[in-house]
């Protein structure tokens, strides 16, 4: 039953893999939202320190995939996750697995830019602040300032730490989200689509982001622009009515891929 | 293809034009309305803001009051002497009774509290002010007859013939029912026979003297004696009162600081404000952690099931219950049941508490729904629990509309009469309650037995009530208002 699904997909290409080690393994993982089968028989492995791109037109998965991976699809009721997800071998589906912690680990950056209504600071310090990850103001403080300079915010905000989060611009308010994902020490930071309410300047500012925390992190980004996923992204998927059609080294999806429906979609045949 | 029709266009714009008018038609109506029902309670109500009393001089005869005990003094007494020695011609048995009767029965009152705090003043002399009955109270308001006052013009013999009196002289002006005085006493016309008037005493004149121009003056009231509840006599009177100056007017503070009593000029409300605190109180203490506990589980953690959509269903159906039916709910259940006292704050409270909790579960959902579930994904994508999710981030964000919900609500207990009718909170109460298990009643059941009374002092009263009632309830809005637009944050 899975093979016809798994024999297309095609593995990354060894330059990648041979570089870094593999973070994020996938196996036979359906999902289900009620009875619509969202994803079928997925399987991939992430390999850490590089930046994966998602691709393939809507509804296609990818989106409900990345929320499989932090298990953010826990908070809603009818969806169903079978298979193995493993990250560093370990299977967060787990029932030891404490989904807390792993949401800890596993860094979310959303959509739509979504600081709480809270100040700058408070926005950043809230994770370190549940996990107990400072001992005391200090700390804290160094936390804070740390993740806002590796999100490249700190010298915009350096002044006003205590402004409202909700007041700065779009893009900044969205390097704010990836500053807070960044504060509770994350292994795996996921983006949804995170330049999709931006203007293109500020999408480049969080492109560039994205490229220096690479080096750091590893990191999974959505997109719906395929010139975003060949810019930042070492390896690319495409998705396609839920599985996974095509996934490798990002200049050779986009320059020479193997399946039809990928150059189809790239080439802007289909959708 | 074709063209747009000019007069297609036309008829859309003054379709529009037309519904603009409906609309501002609509509002004006109801703007009249309400301008009417809030005049008509102003206009009826204010006077009873305010009360009339009587200066007289006192002396605290040591043999009426007994220093030891000052409070069980014969202060009535001492009050009503006074006041009756201002008309030292009052001598008969009906006419001391008709002075009475223009003093409240509570007149001693005020010199009461005044000698118990002070018993220094036992024996000596001094001015209070002693207040006057409803009825004489509401002829000064001007709400017992229309009274003109005329000049005499001219001069007019009187002579006494029997029983009756007849005057002669330049008697032009005079009418049927007026009131001569001159003479120190107060003839009633009966009678014209050309220029020959025939009139009855009042009040006996003194002597039977010409009065010229300047020494008589003639009183036209608009109300018949039969019709109103202070006779000629006491209007005599009370108009010498009023011209020696003793009347004052003043804020009847004792509106707002007593408990109910069966005179009118007597009875305040706090025992009802009290009653209605407390109970609103009990209400709030109940239905506000209650709603929102049960809002919270509703709308973040209950699963979406049958079960959950049942006691959606009958949470909507509740706040539709007519208020009367949680009144006999709370008679079978808080008191038949568990036993609870009879006309208590603590009974109405659970009442109201039962009335309300819907309202506030519904208004606490949709604040809860209100708050995008961006936040609550943002606060679990860096790891915290649903629950701190829910409690630091979407409930602070949730709070003012909670507040506003539940100010309405409790805005609607405030004013709620029925269910409390049927858990007896429609006693007579004239102690103001001191705790929860006392008997009580609430301002808009006050205003109830209030409106039944026949007393004219009382109807001004219900409206005053009424009057203090809206303002409670505006003030409530205005906070809800306040805190909505305060803290209201859009994303």
């Amino acid at each position: 039953m899975n093979a016809p699904f798994q024999s297309i997909v095609t593995p990354a290409s060894p330059r990648i893999m041979a570089e870094r080690p593999m973070k994020i393994a996938a196996k036979d993982v359906n999902i289900y939202y009620g009875d619509k089968h969202a994803i079928k028989n997925l399987s991939i492995d992430i390999p850490d320190r590089a930046v994966s791109a998602f691709i393939g037109p809507s509804g296609c998965g990818k989106s409900t995939f990345l929320r499989a991976i932090n298990r953010m699809n826990d908070t809603i009721p009818t969806c169903r996750v079978t298979g193995n997800i493993t990250i560093d071998g370990r299977d967060i589906y787990d029932r030891d697995i404490d989904v807390v912690q792993l949401r800890a680990k596993v860094g979310m950056v959303f959509q739509k830019p979504n600081p709480f209504p809270k100040s700058i600071f408070e926005n950043v310090a809230y994770g370190p602040r549940i996990h107990g990850m400072s001992q005391n103001k200090t700390d804290l403080e160094e936390i804070v300032v740390s993740s806002l300079k590796k999100a490249g915010l700190f010298e915009e905000v350096k002044d006003r730490l205590n402004a409202p989060g909700t007041g700065l611009s779009g893009g900044q308010q969205q390097r704010l989200c990836i500053a807070r994902a960044i504060a509770v020490n994350p292994q795996v930071i996921l983006m949804d689509e995170p330049c999709s309410a931006l203007d293109p300047i500020a999408t480049a500012k969080i492109e560039e982001l994205i490229d220096e925390l690479r080096q750091n992190y590893c990191i999974v980004i959505v997109t719906h622009s395929m010139q975003q996923a060949a810019r930042v992204s070492q390896l690319t998927a495409f998705f396609h009515l839920g599985t996974l059609v095509e996934f490798g080294d990002t200049d050779e999806v986009f320059t020479a891929p193997q399946e039809k429906r990928t150059q189809d979609y790239i080439t802007g045949r289909f959708g | 293809m074709t063209e747009i029709r000019s007069d297609f266009v036309a008829k859309r714009y003054a379709a529009e034009r037309r519904f603009k008018y409906y609309g501002a038609g609509a509002l004006v109506i109801t703007a009249l309305f309400l301008l009417f029902l809030i005049s008509d309670i102003a206009i009826k109500g204010f006077p009873a803001f305010f009360e009339h009393r009587a200066t007289v001089e006192v002396t605290i005869d040591p043999a009426k009051v007994d220093a030891a005990k000052p409070q069980a003094g014969d202060f009535d007494g001492i009050v009503k002497d006074a006041f009756r020695s201002l008309f030292p011609a009052a001598k008969s048995r009906a006419d001391r009774k008709a002075l009475g009767g223009l003093l409240s029965q509570g007149a001693a009152d005020d010199l009461r509290d005044m000698v118990v705090a002070n018993p220094a003043l036992i024996g000596q002399t001094l001015k209070v002010p002693a207040l006057l009955s409803d009825d004489a109270d509401l002829y000064f308001k001007g709400m017992q007859t229309g009274l003109k006052i005329t000049a005499g013009a001219g001069t007019l013999q009187i002579a006494q013939s029997g029983e009756e009196y007849v005057i002669t002289g330049d008697t032009g002006d005079l009418r049927e029912g007026q009131i001569i005085r001159a003479n120190g006493g107060a003839l009633r016309i009966t009678k014209l026979e050309g220029s020959t008037v025939v009139a009855e005493a009042v009040l006996a004149p003194e002597t039977l003297n010409t009065a010229v121009a300047g020494q008589w003056d003639m009183l036209t009231l608009s109300v018949k004696e039969a019709e109103r509840r202070v006779n000629d006599k006491q209007v005599v009177w009370m108009e010498q009162l009023r011209s020696s100056g003793v009347i004052e007017k003043s804020i009847a503070w004792r509106f707002f600081n007593s408990g109910d009593s069966r005179e009118a000029e007597l009875a305040g409300l706090k025992g009802a404000l009290v009653g209605s605190l407390l109970t609103v109180a009990v209400a709030l203490l109940l239905a506000l952690p209650l709603g929102i506990a049960a809002a919270i589980y509703l709308e973040q953690f209950a699963p979406k099931n049958k079960l959950t959509d049942i006691i959606e269903v009958n949470i909507n159906n509740l706040a539709a219950v007519p208020s009367i039916i949680f009144g006999l709910l709370g008679l079978a259940v808080f008191l038949n049941f568990f036993g609870l006292p009879r006309s208590a704050p603590v009974a109405g409270g659970l009442v109201l508490a039962l009335l309300v909790l819907p309202t506030i579960i519904i208004a606490a959902r949709a604040a809860l729904k209100a708050v995008p579930p961006s936040i609550t994904e943002a606060a679990l994508g860096v790891g915290a629990s649903k629950q701190q999710a829910v409690f630091q981030h979407v409930l602070p964000l949730a709070i003012p509309g909670i507040l506003t919900g539940t100010i309405l609500g409790l805005a609607r207990a405030f004013g709620e009469t029925a269910p409390l009718l049927m858990i007896g909170m429609v006693a007579f109460i004239a102690d103001v309650p001191q705790g929860f298990e006392d008997a009580a009643t609430v301002l808009p059941v006050q205003i109830y037995l209030w409106s039944d009374l026949p007393e004219i002092a009382f109807q001004s009263k219900t409206a005053a009530a009424i009057l203090v009632l809206m303002v409670v309830l505006f003030g409530l809005n205005a906070i809800a208002i306040y805190l909505r637009k305060r803290f209201e944050r859009r994303w």
